[in-house]
């Protein structure tokens, strides 16, 4: 790790009094967890819990061309969102590997709000920057410091929510926003969120948050409310699937090898990394992410190596023992011929090779209520 | 917090504790609290020669792995098989029912420090 100075956020002092574990993370410093990690994952499965997510950046789109720009760095297809409605998509570079991942929010014609990693916030506004330098009618805005951002997740995070404001969030659907107030406080209220359960992020003015944030503890204590760390946040997504960058998806891996290719519009019409994903598409992936479970005892993590008959095949992206299903599973690419469910592989754990087999993913799915 | 009296514990945080030729090894309430929930724990097959501050064994988190060295040189007696359905006894009893292993010791220990010893280690570490 490098000696530069970590910044808070504006929760920080929130985290510090609940006696959380802070670490460095993205730049920050940040809560890992509070009481365990375990805990704070099974809280926000079965009822709901609170993430600082402060640190995520976020950048604004903005001016006459907004969406023609947001469509050039972007692979999904952002012309498709009516104002009020958010988009998962894929930052790409020229080879249609992903500079980010990133969520699109249309605010207004003139206005899409961008929501990235913090670990590639600021590499994402530099890229951002240059592509818009030879681009007529749109800007680009380092918003991050304007917002705070609170992610309220579980089956009752709408019930907690739904105390401290008057917008009727029932009516929210899923990856749609809102702006509105909160504890009489502007925000902008999404029904987001990256732990495989319903719920919402609030992005709020940093003064606000920590008010925001006692607020929500208070109005949950009912529902048995915790406030959950990183650790929680990281298995929480694993078991949902959802890609973490610098993991499971990178500036080598594309979104169809990442089983992303839903994200994909090439019909669009250009965007950067749209010949590169064409002739692959063409010419079919080699590789792919799968998800596997352990068969023998073990646990596969970030780099362990993937073996198949003998030869090296992969390399495991992200893995751990998942909370919910009580397994320990994992998630990393092979050539497309070992990805189909059943195949067996041997994850290379600690100079020992331990078997494991291709599974479906997502590995948890909510049930659906609504 | 203090630390039992009736056992010596290393600088890498496992506790030791003798009985004529037999030792067995856990890990501190410290190192516990330091890794979080327990989700694994890889243990040496009986018969195994440990060799002092030689890798004994390891722990997973959910979030991380550590290595578990032997406090002393020895031939392991027993692992603890209830760690293999229960790996959080590590967390809620380090002390007691989440022991490691017992070795029979063919070295004497050293280096090793007294519960006094280990708490004055612990507060120059900054560990509270």
């Amino acid at each position: 790790m490098t000696q530069t100075t970590l910044k808070r956020t504006p929760l920080y002092q929130c985290h510090v009094e609940a006696k959380a574990r802070i670490v460095p993370f993205a730049g920050y410093e940040m809560p890992v967890q509070y009481t365990g990690v375990l805990e704070e994952h099974r809280v926000v499965r079965t009822s709901v819990g609170l993430f600082d997510v402060s640190h995520m950046g976020e950048i604004d789109v903005v001016g006459r061309r907004a969406l023609d720009f947001v469509q050039l760095v972007t692979c999904n297809d952002a012309s498709k969102l009516a104002v009020g409605r958010a988009q998962y998509s894929g930052l790409m570079t020229p080879r249609g590997t992903f500079v980010d991942d990133l969520l699109v929010h249309k605010v207004d014609d003139a206005r899409y709000l961008l929501v990235v990693n913090a670990a590639n916030k600021d590499k994402d506004y530099a890229y951002l920057c240059a592509q818009a330098a030879g681009f007529d009618g749109a800007d680009v805005i380092d918003r991050s410091d304007d917002y705070a951002q609170i992610a309220v997740q579980g089956p009752r995070a709408l019930e907690t929510l739904q105390k401290l404001t008057q917008v009727n969030l029932s009516e929210i659907k899923y990856y749609r926003f809102v702006e509105g107030s909160v504890e009489k406080v502007a925000t902008l209220i999404a029904r987001t969120g990256y732990t495989g359960e319903d719920g919402f992020e609030v992005y709020v003015a940093p003064t606000e948050a920590p008010h925001i944030w006692h607020a929500l503890l208070a109005a949950g204590r009912d529902a048995g409310i915790a406030p959950a760390g990183l650790g929680a946040r990281d298995t929480l997504r694993f078991e949902a699937c959802m890609p973490l960058y610098g993991n499971d998806i990178d500036d080598t891996t594309t979104p169809y090898e990442a089983g992303l290719g839903w994200i994909v519009k090439l019909e669009k019409g250009g965007f950067l990394g749209r010949e590169a994903l064409m002739r692959q598409q063409g010419a079919g992936i080699r590789r792919k992410l799968v998800g596997f479970e352990m068969v023998g005892r073990g646990i596969a993590r970030h780099g362990h190596a993937i073996w198949s008959e003998g030869k090296k095949v992969g390399t495991v992206t992200s893995g751990t023992h998942a909370p919910t299903l009580g397994k320990a599973l994992g998630m990393g690419y092979v050539p497309v011929e070992l990805a189909q469910v059943g195949t067996p592989l041997e994850i290379e754990i600690r100079d020992q090779r331990v078997a494991a087999r291709v599974v479906e993913m997502p590995f948890y799915r909510r049930a659906r209520t609504s | 917090m203090a630390q039992p009296t009736d056992r010596m514990y290393t600088k890498t945080h496992e506790w030791v504790q003798v009985a004529g030729t037999e030792a067995t090894v856990g890990i501190t309430q410290y190192a516990q609290e330091q890794l979080g929930d327990v989700v694994f724990v890889e243990l040496p097959p009986a018969g195994k020669q440990a060799t002092r501050g030689g890798v004994l064994g390891n722990i997973e988190s959910v979030k991380a792995v550590s290595e578990v060295f032997a406090p002393l040189a020895g031939e392991v007696v027993a692992a603890n098989g209830e760690l293999e359905t229960h790996p959080e006894l590590v967390n809620q009893d380090p002390y007691g029912k989440g022991w490691l292993v017992r070795l029979k010791a063919s070295g004497a220990p050293a280096d090793l420090m007294d519960a006094a010893a280990y708490e004055r280690f612990l507060a120059e570490e900054g560990a509270h």
